[in-house]
C-alpha cells in the first residue's frame, strides 16, 4: 500500500470513524439516563438538522464533478420540483426523488440542446 | 395500524437475524439508501478516493451525511480539525437515536458488549425501521433482528456505493449529474419527512439559507457555523413560540 493510500485510510479512521462512532459509544454508556425529548437533545438535534441542510445546499450550489456541468438554474429548479412532488404525492420520498431526478434530466437535456 | 402488536413466538437467533435482513430489503429505505450511496460512490470517485476506501468508509462511518462531508471536505483538502469537527457535529444525532433504541433491545441479561454492534449499525434508516418493527419481535430475538436490519441496509449501501463509483467516470451527462443529484434530493425529502417537530423544520430551513451565505462569504468552518447558527436560532424560536402558546412545541 502506498504512503498516500495509507494516509487516506488513517484519515478515515481518525477524522471519519472516531468522531462519528464516539456518539454511538456515548449513547450506549448513557443508556437510560438521557431522555430523547430533553431540551439539550432537542437543541443538539436542531444543530445536526441545520448541518444536513447546509450539506444539501452545498452540493446543490457548489456541486462536485458532473453535476457542476448542469446550470445552477436547472439544479435549483429540479430541487424545487422534487420538493413539490414530495409534498403533493403523499409525502413519499420516492416521489420526491423521482420527480426531482426527472426534472434534472429534462432540464439538462433542454439546456444542452 | 390500530391492532395491538403481539410479539410472536420466539425463534432462533439466526432466523431472527434473517427476518431482519428481509425486513431491510423490503423496506422503502432500501431504495433511498441505494440512491444515496450510488451518489456517494460517484462523489468518492470524483474526489479521487479508491473503491476500497469508499467501502471502508461505509462500513466504519455508516452515516450518509457524515460520509458526504468526509468525502467532499477531505477530497477538497480541508484541515483535519475542520473535517473531524464537521463529522462529529453531523453525527451528534446518533447519540439520542442510540439512547432511544436501547430500551427496546435490552433484557435483564443483556451484556453491554452485545449492544455495541446495534449501536454501530444505528443510522436514520435502521433506526426508523427498528422502532417501527421491533415491538412485534419477541424481546430475546430483538438484538439479532435489529442487527439483521442494520447489516441488510449496510449490504445495500456497499453494493450501491460500488455501482455508483464504477458508473461515475463512464456516464455521459446528464446521467453522471443524475447520480450526484440523488444524494441531496434524497436527503432533502427524507429529512423533511422525518422532521415532525417545528424545531426540526425551522432548523432545516434556516440551515438551508445560512449555509450558502457562509460558503459565499468564505467563512472558516462554514458547515459547523451553519449547524450551530441554524440549529440554535431554530431552537430559540421554537422555545419562544412554545412559551407564547403556553405549551411545549
Amino acid at each position: 500500500m502506498s504512503n498516500l493510500a495509507l494516509h487516506s485510510y488513517l484519515a478515515l479512521l481518525l477524522v471519519g470513524f472516531l468522531p462519528s462512532e464516539v456518539w454511538r459509544w456515548l449513547g450506549v454508556l448513557l443508556g437510560r439516563s438521557l431522555d430523547e425529548d430533553s431540551e439539550i437533545v432537542l437543541w443538539v438535534r436542531a444543530v445536526a438538522t441545520a448541518l444536513v441542510a447546509g450539506v444539501v445546499a452545498r452540493i446543490v450550489l457548489f456541486p462536485p464533478g458532473g453535476l457542476a456541468d448542469v446550470p445552477l438554474g436547472v439544479r435549483l429548479g429540479a430541487i424545487t420540483c422534487g420538493l413539490i412532488g414530495f409534498f403533493v404525492l403523499k409525502r413519499s420520498p420516492f416521489a420526491g426523488l423521482i420527480v426531482g431526478e426527472a426534472a434534472l434530466v429534462a432540464g439538462a437535456l433542454f439546456v444542452g440542446r | 395500524m390500530s391492532t395491538p402488536l403481539q410479539p410472536g413466538p420466539s425463534q432462533s437467533s439466526a432466523r431472527a437475524f434473517l427476518s431482519g435482513v428481509v425486513a431491510a430489503w423490503t423496506s422503502v429505505f432500501s431504495l433511498v439508501l441505494a440512491g444515496s450511496y450510488i451518489g456517494i460512490g460517484a462523489l468518492a470517485h470524483d474526489f479521487g478516493f479508491s473503491i476500497g476506501w469508499m467501502t471502508a468508509s461505509t462500513l466504519l462511518v455508516w452515516a450518509a451525511p457524515a460520509q458526504v462531508i468526509l468525502v467532499s471536505t477531505l477530497g477538497a483538502g480541508a484541515a483535519f480539525v475542520e473535517v473531524a469537527l464537521a463529522i462529529a457535529l453531523s453525527a451528534v444525532r446518533l447519540l439520542p437515536m442510540v439512547v432511544a433504541l436501547l430500551p427496546l433491545l435490552k433484557t435483564e441479561r443483556t451484556r453491554q458488549r452485545s449492544l455495541i454492534l446495534p449501536a454501530h449499525l444505528t443510522a436514520i434508516s435502521m433506526w426508523v425501521e427498528s422502532l417501527r418493527l421491533l415491538p412485534r419481535i419477541p424481546r430475546e430475538n430483538r438484538i439479532a433482528y435489529c442487527n439483521g436490519i442494520g447489516l441488510g441496509f449496510m449490504a445495500i449501501a456497499c453494493i450501491a456505493g460500488v455501482i455508483g463509483y464504477l458508473l461515475a467516470g463512464r456516464l455521459p451527462l446528464p446521467l453522471a449529474a443524475t447520480l450526484l443529484f440523488l444524494t441531496p434530493m434524497a436527503f432533502l425529502v427524507s429529512v423533511i419527512r422525518n422532521s415532525r417537530l417545528m424545531v426540526d423544520r425551522l432548523a432545516f430551513g434556516i440551515g438551508f439559507a445560512v449555509g450558502p451565505l457562509m460558503m459565499w462569504g468564505k467563512v472558516g468552518l462554514a458547515l459547523m457555523w451553519t449547524g450551530l447558527i441554524g440549529g440554535s436560532v431554530a431552537y430559540a424560536v421554537s422555545r419562544l413560540y412554545a412559551r407564547r402558546k403556553g405549551r411545549p412545541s
